[in-house]
C-alpha cells in the first residue's frame, strides 16, 4: 500500500494543511528572537524579549500560579482519573457505558458553557474566586482525559496479571500495589503530563472562575494581546508552546513505548 | 485451618452452578479428587473446563452448591486464602519483574525471611530444569515459551501448594516441546505428591496425562473416569466421539439372542436397524422395543469377505468407498446398506509388501464381537 | 483490620468499583454535571439586581433570540461553524490520506498534525493576529512587494474569524479520519481495483462509504467546539464579529444578565445536541447501508 504513488492535489493539500498548522506559530516564535521592535524587518537575533520577561512581576506572578495551579489539579485529576479508569476497567465493566457518558460529556461540552456554569455554581455557593476554584475547575475538565488515557493503558495490559499475583497470595491491596500498579504507570504518567498541558494551557474557564490577583499566564498573555501587539509577547507564547511540546512529546512516548511493553 | 482427616478428598464439588447473566456456566456440578491424584477436566471449548477451575481458584464465586478444598468448604475464600497454585495459559509472567523476583513474589507476599526465599528460588528454578544461574536475572521478554512455562511452573511450585492448578498449560507450546512437557509434568505431579488439576481441549493429552479425568460439555460433567474407563466405555455419544474416533449405529431391541447368532453363554439383545442386525451385550438402558444406540471404536472393526463371517461374531453388509493411509494404520472407509458412513482402522503389515485386499466398490462385511461395542445411554 | 475490610469487599464484589470511582465521578458531577443544571435553572428564572436572579419562572430569556440581533449572532454562529467544519474537511481528508500513506515517517506526520491541538488557543490566536493584523507579516510583506499601497484589513473580518477557527480544529478532523483511513484493508482496494473500478469510483465507492464514519466523526468534534468559540471571534472578530460564545460573555462579564448568559449558553447545548443526533443518526443509516452492501457482495 506505501508503495502506491499519492494523487499530486493529496500531497499539495497535506503540504499546504502542515503548512497552515505550524507556520504561524514558526513565525512567532522567530519574531520572539527579533531585535527590531516594530513590524516584520529582522533586526538580529536577541534573547532581549525573554530577559524583559524576567522582570515583570506581573508575568513571574502568573507563572508561578499556572505552575502551581497545574501542579495541583494535576495531582488531584491523576489520582481521580486513574482510580475512576481502574474501577471501570477491572470493577464496573457494565457501568462502563453510563459512567462514559459523564466522561466524555466535559470533552464534547463547549468550554465557555462549563465554564461560565462553574461561575454561576461558585456564586450559588458563596465560594470566592481564586486560586482555589481555578484548582477545582482544572481538575474537573482534566480528569476525563487522564481517565480516558489510563484506560487505554488498562486494556492493553493482560487482566490475568491480577489473577496470577492472587493466586500466588496477595490480597486486593498488595496486587494493585505491586502487579496493576507498575503496570499501570505509563499510561498514569502519560495521563499526569496531560492534565498539566491542559491546565497550564487552559485560557477559557480559568477566565470565568478566576477572581482578581489570581491571574495564570494565558490570562496575563490575553490582557497583554488587548492591549498591543510586541515582542515579549513573543517570547511569552514561545514559552508556553515549547513547555507544551516537550510535555505532550514526552507522554506521546510514554504512551506509545508503553504499549509496546 | 484445623487439620483435615487423611481420607478427605483434595477437592470436592457439590452440585456447584454458576452461570453469566442468563447462560449457564456450568450446571449442577459434582466430582471429587483424591490426593496426589492428577485430575483433568477435557472438553470443547465453552463446555465450562475453565469455568471451573476458576470457580476452584477463587476468581469466580459459586451461584449454588459448595466447593471443598481437604474437607473445608472454600466458597467465600478469597484466591489468596485458599492455599493453591495456577498455572495460567497466557503464563501470566509480571512483566516488570525479573525470573527470579517473578518466582519469589509468592514467598515475598508470605514473608518469609530473604535467604529462605533465596534457596528455594533457586530450588523451584532447578525442579522445572531451568539454570538459574543463567535465567533468574532475564525479564520474561528475553525468554522463549517453553522457558516461560516452566518459570510459570516454577512460580507455582515454589509456594509447595497442595493443589496446583494448570490452565491449558500446554496450549502454546510447538508439538515437541508439548509431549516433553507432558512427560515433565506427569513425572512432578508423582514426585511432589501435589494433587493436579489439569484443564485442557486436547484428549490425546488428558488420556496421556492423567489418572483420572473429567470429560465437560455444555456445562455439565458428561463422564468423569480413568483413561481406560472413558475411552473404551464411554457413556453417551459425546464422549464416545470427542475422545478417539466412533462409529455409531442405531436400531430397536427386537429379543434375546438364541441359536445361531449367541454365542456361547452370552445373554444379551438383538438389535435390528435399518443397516442389518446385531447382538449387543447386556445393558439396563435397554428394554424390549427401545431404541438403542452404540459405537464401535474403528479399531475394534474388522472386514470380511461376503459369506465368510466367523461365527459368533456381528457382521453387517457394506461396500469399500475408498482407503486412507495414515501410516500407523490405513482407515478404510465403507457405506453401509442404509447409506451410513462407518470407518474401521486396519493395521498396516506393510503395503509394499503385504497390500489390503480391498479396492473401491468391493462388497464386503464389517464385523465386530459383540463386547466390543458401547451401549450409549440417552 | 484490613483482613476484615478485604472480607466485606470480597462479599460485595462491586464494591472497590463504587469505591474507586467515588472520588473522580463525585467531583464531575458536582463541578461539571451539577452547575449545568443550575445553568439551567438560572435560564428560566427572572432577572434580579446585580446579575442575580430571582424566584419566579420565565421563558422571557429564550425568546429575546427571536430579536433580529441575537437571530443574526445565532446565524452567524452556525454559518461560521458549517464554514469552518467545510474547509477542515476539505483540508483533512487529503492530508489523513497523506499520512496513512506516508510508511515510517508517519508517526512524526501524526504527531505534527496533533501537537496544535495542544497548544494554547490563546497563543494560535495570538499567531494569527501577529500575521493578519495591518502592520502583520502578510500586509507588510505584500507592500514591501510593492502589490498594495495601503494595508489589507484582514483582522477583525469574517475571514479571519474563519481562519482561526479552522486554524484550532483541523486537528479534530484529521485524527478520526486518519484512524478510518488506517484500518481500511489494503486488500479491499485491491480488489475493487481487480473488479475494474477506477481510482475515481474505487473512492467514491469503496473508500469513501468505509472512511464516512470517521468524516462523521471529525465534523461532529469540530462543529461542536466552533458552535462555543470565544477566543477566536473575541480576538480576531471583533464587535462586528460576534458569536454566541462573546454573547454569553458578555452577559456574565459587562451585562450582567446571568439568566441570559444562561439560556444563551443552553442554546449552544441544544445546538450540540442537535449537531450531535444528527451525526449519530447519518453514523446509524451509514452502518444499515454497510451492512446490506456487504450482504449483498
Amino acid at each position: 500500500m506505501t508503495a502506491r504513488r499519492v494523487p499530486f492535489a493529496v500531497s499539495a493539500t497535506a503540504v499546504v494543511t502542515y503548512a497552515f498548522l505550524h507556520l504561524p506559530l514558526l513565525v512567532l516564535i522567530a519574531f520572539s528572537f527579533n531585535r527590531s521592535r516594530f513590524g516584520v524587518q529582522w533586526g538580529g537575533f536577541t534573547l532581549d524579549w525573554y530577559a524583559r520577561l524576567a522582570f515583570r512581576p506581573d508575568i513571574l506572578r502568573a507563572m508561578r500560579l499556572s505552575l502551581v495551579v497545574g501542579l495541583l489539579s494535576t495531582l488531584l485529576a491523576t489520582a481521580m482519573g486513574t482510580l475512576a479508569a481502574v474501577a471501570l476497567a477491572r470493577y464496573l465493566p457494565r457501568a462502563r457505558r453510563a459512567a462514559g457518558g459523564l466522561l466524555y460529556l466535559p470533552i464534547v461540552t463547549p468550554e465557555i458553557v462549563a465554564g461560565v456554569s462553574l461561575l454561576v455554581l461558585f456564586s450559588w455557593m458563596g465560594i470566592a474566586l481564586g486560586i482555589t476554584t481555578i484548582v477545582i475547575a482544572h481538575t474537573a475538565f482534566s480528569i476525563p482525559f487522564v481517565t480516558v488515557v489510563v484506560l487505554a493503558r488498562l486494556q492493553g495490559t493482560d487482566h490475568t496479571l491480577e489473577e496470577a499475583a492472587m493466586s500466588l497470595g496477595a490480597d486486593e491491596l498488595s496486587t494493585f500495589r505491586r502487579v496493576t500498579l507498575p503496570q499501570l504507570m505509563p499510561g498514569v504518567l502519560a495521563g499526569a503530563l496531560l492534565a498539566f498541558t491542559l491546565s497550564f494551557d487552559d485560557f477559557v474557564t480559568t477566565f470565568f472562575v478566576s477572581g482578581v490577583g489570581s491571574t495564570t499566564l494565558p490570562l496575563a498573555v490575553y490582557s497583554m494581546v488587548r492591549k498591543s501587539v510586541e515582542p515579549t509577547i513573543n517570547a511569552l507564547s514561545a514559552l508556553l508552546v515549547m513547555v507544551t511540546t516537550v510535555a505532550v512529546y514526552l507522554a506521546d512516548r510514554l504512551a506509545r513505548g508503553s504499549t509496546r511493553a | 485451618m484445623p487439620a483435615s482427616t487423611p481420607e478427605q478428598p483434595a477437592v470436592e464439588f457439590r452440585g456447584v452452578a454458576k452461570r453469566y447473566g442468563s447462560t449457564p456456566a456450568v450446571r449442577d456440578l459434582s466430582f471429587t479428587v483424591g490426593r496426589g491424584e492428577f485430575f483433568s477436566l477435557l472438553g470443547p471449548s465453552g463446555c465450562g473446563k475453565t469455568t471451573t477451575l476458576r470457580l476452584l481458584a477463587g476468581f469466580e464465586t459459586p451461584d449454588a452448591g459448595e466447593i471443598r478444598l481437604f474437607g473445608e468448604a472454600v466458597n467465600r475464600r478469597r484466591p489468596y486464602e485458599r492455599d493453591l497454585a495456577m498455572v495460567f495459559q497466557s503464563y501470566a509472567l509480571f512483566p516488570h519483574l525479573s525470573v527470579e523476583r517473578n518466582v519469589a513474589f509468592g514467598l515475598e507476599q508470605r514473608k518469609r525471611p530473604a535467604r529462605e526465599i533465596r534457596d528455594r528460588v533457586r530450588a523451584a528454578l532447578e525442579l522445572v530444569r531451568l539454570d538459574p544461574g543463567t535465567f533468574a536475572t532475564r525479564r520474561p521478554s528475553e525468554l522463549s515459551g517453553g522457558q516461560r512455562q516452566r518459570v510459570a511452573l516454577a512460580r507455582a511450585l515454589v509456594l509447595e501448594p497442595r493443589v496446583l492448578l494448570l490452565d491449558e498449560p500446554l496450549g502454546a507450546l510447538d508439538l515437541k516441546l508439548r509431549k516433553e512437557m507432558q512427560v515433565e509434568l506427569k513425572a512432578l505431579n508423582l514426585q511432589l505428591g501435589v494433587t493436579f488439576i489439569h484443564v485442557t481441549h486436547d484428549q490425546e493429552e488428558a488420556l496421556a496425562m492423567s489418572d483420572r479425568l473429567a470429560v465437560m460439555n455444555q456445562a455439565e460433567i458428561a463422564q468423569v473416569g480413568t483413561p481406560a474407563e472413558i475411552y473404551e466405555n464411554p457413556r453417551t455419544a459425546f464422549v464416545a466421539d470427542f475422545i478417539g474416533e466412533a462409529n455409531f449405529l442405531e436400531g430397536k431391541a427386537a429379543g434375546r439372542p438364541g441359536g445361531e447368532a449367541a454365542r456361547g453363554s452370552l445373554e444379551g439383545w438383538v438389535i435390528t436397524g435399518d443397516a442389518g442386525s446385531f447382538v449387543v451385550p447386556p445393558h439396563w438402558a435397554i428394554s424390549e422395543g427401545g431404541d438403542v444406540r452404540i459405537a464401535v471404536r474403528p479399531e475394534w472393526l474388522d472386514l470380511w469377505r461376503p459369506g465368510c463371517l466367523p461365527r459368533g461374531e456381528n457382521g453387517l453388509p457394506a461396500t469399500i468407498q475408498d482407503l486412507v493411509y495414515l501410516g500407523e494404520t490405513i482407515h478404510v472407509r465403507v457405506t453401509l446398506a442404509n447409506g451410513r458412513v462407518m470407518i474401521i482402522a486396519l493395521r498396516n503389515e506393510g503395503q509394499l509388501i503385504k497390500p489390503l485386499p480391498w479396492n473401491r466398490g468391493d462388497s464386503c462385511i464389517v464385523a465386530w464381537r459383540p463386547e466390543d461395542c458401547q451401549v450409549l445411554e440417552g | 483490620m484490613r483482613r476484615g475490610i478485604l472480607r466485606w469487599i470480597a462479599r460485595h464484589p462491586r464494591s472497590p468499583g463504587a469505591l474507586l470511582l467515588g472520588p473522580g465521578g463525585l467531583w464531575l458531577l458536582a463541578f461539571f454535571l451539577l452547575p449545568i443544571l443550575i445553568l439551567l435553572v438560572y435560564s428560566v428564572m427572572p432577572r434580579g439586581a446585580y446579575g442575580g436572579v430571582q424566584p419566579g419562572f420565565t421563558l422571557e430569556h429564550y425568546r429575546r433570540f427571536l430579536d433580529p440581533l441575537y437571530l443574526g449572532i445565532l446565524r452567524r454562529t452556525i454559518w461560521l461553524s458549517f464554514l469552518c467544519t467545510l474547509a477542515c474537511l476539505l483540508l483533512a481528508y487529503p492530508t489523513a490520506f497523506y499520512i496513512a500513506r506516508s510508511g515510517p515517517r508517519r508517526n512524526l506526520f501524526l504527531f505534527l498534525a496533533v501537537l496544535p491541538f495542544w497548544t494554547s488557543s490563546l497563543v494560535r490566536t495570538y499567531a494569527m493576529i501577529f500575521l493578519l493584523r495591518d502592520s502583520g507579516l502578510i500586509n507588510r510583506a505584500l507592500m514591501d512587494a510593492g502589490l498594495i499601497q495601503l494595508p489589507l484589513r484582514l483582522l477583525y473580518t469574517e475571514g479571519a474569524v474563519l481562519a482561526g477557527l479552522v486554524y484550532g480544529a483541523l486537528p479534530f478532523m484529521i485524527l478520526p479520519i486518519y484512524a478510518s483511513i488506517e484500518k481500511l484493508d489494503p486488500a479491499l482496494l485491491e480488489a475493487a481495483e481487480g473488479l475494474g473500478a477506477r481510482s475515481w469510483s474505487r473512492f467514491t465507492r469503496v473508500v469513501w462509504p468505509l472512511t464516512a464514519p470517521g468524516v462523521a466523526a471529525g465534523s461532529l468534534l469540530v462543529f461542536v467546539p466552533s458552535l462555543g468559540s470565544f477566543v477566536v471571534p473575541d480576538l480576531l472578530g471583533g464587535a462586528r464579529q460576534m458569536m454566541i460564545g462573546n454573547l454569553i460573555q458578555n452577559q456574565f462579564g459587562p451585562s450582567r444578565n446571568w439568566p441570559f448568559g444562561s439560556a444563551a449558553a443552553f442554546a449552544v447545548m441544544a445546538l450540540v445536541l442537535v449537531a450531535m443526533l444528527g451525526v449519530l443518526r447519518m453514523k446509524g443509516l451509514d452502518d444499515e447501508h454497510g451492512t446490506s452492501k456487504g450482504r449483498g457482495a
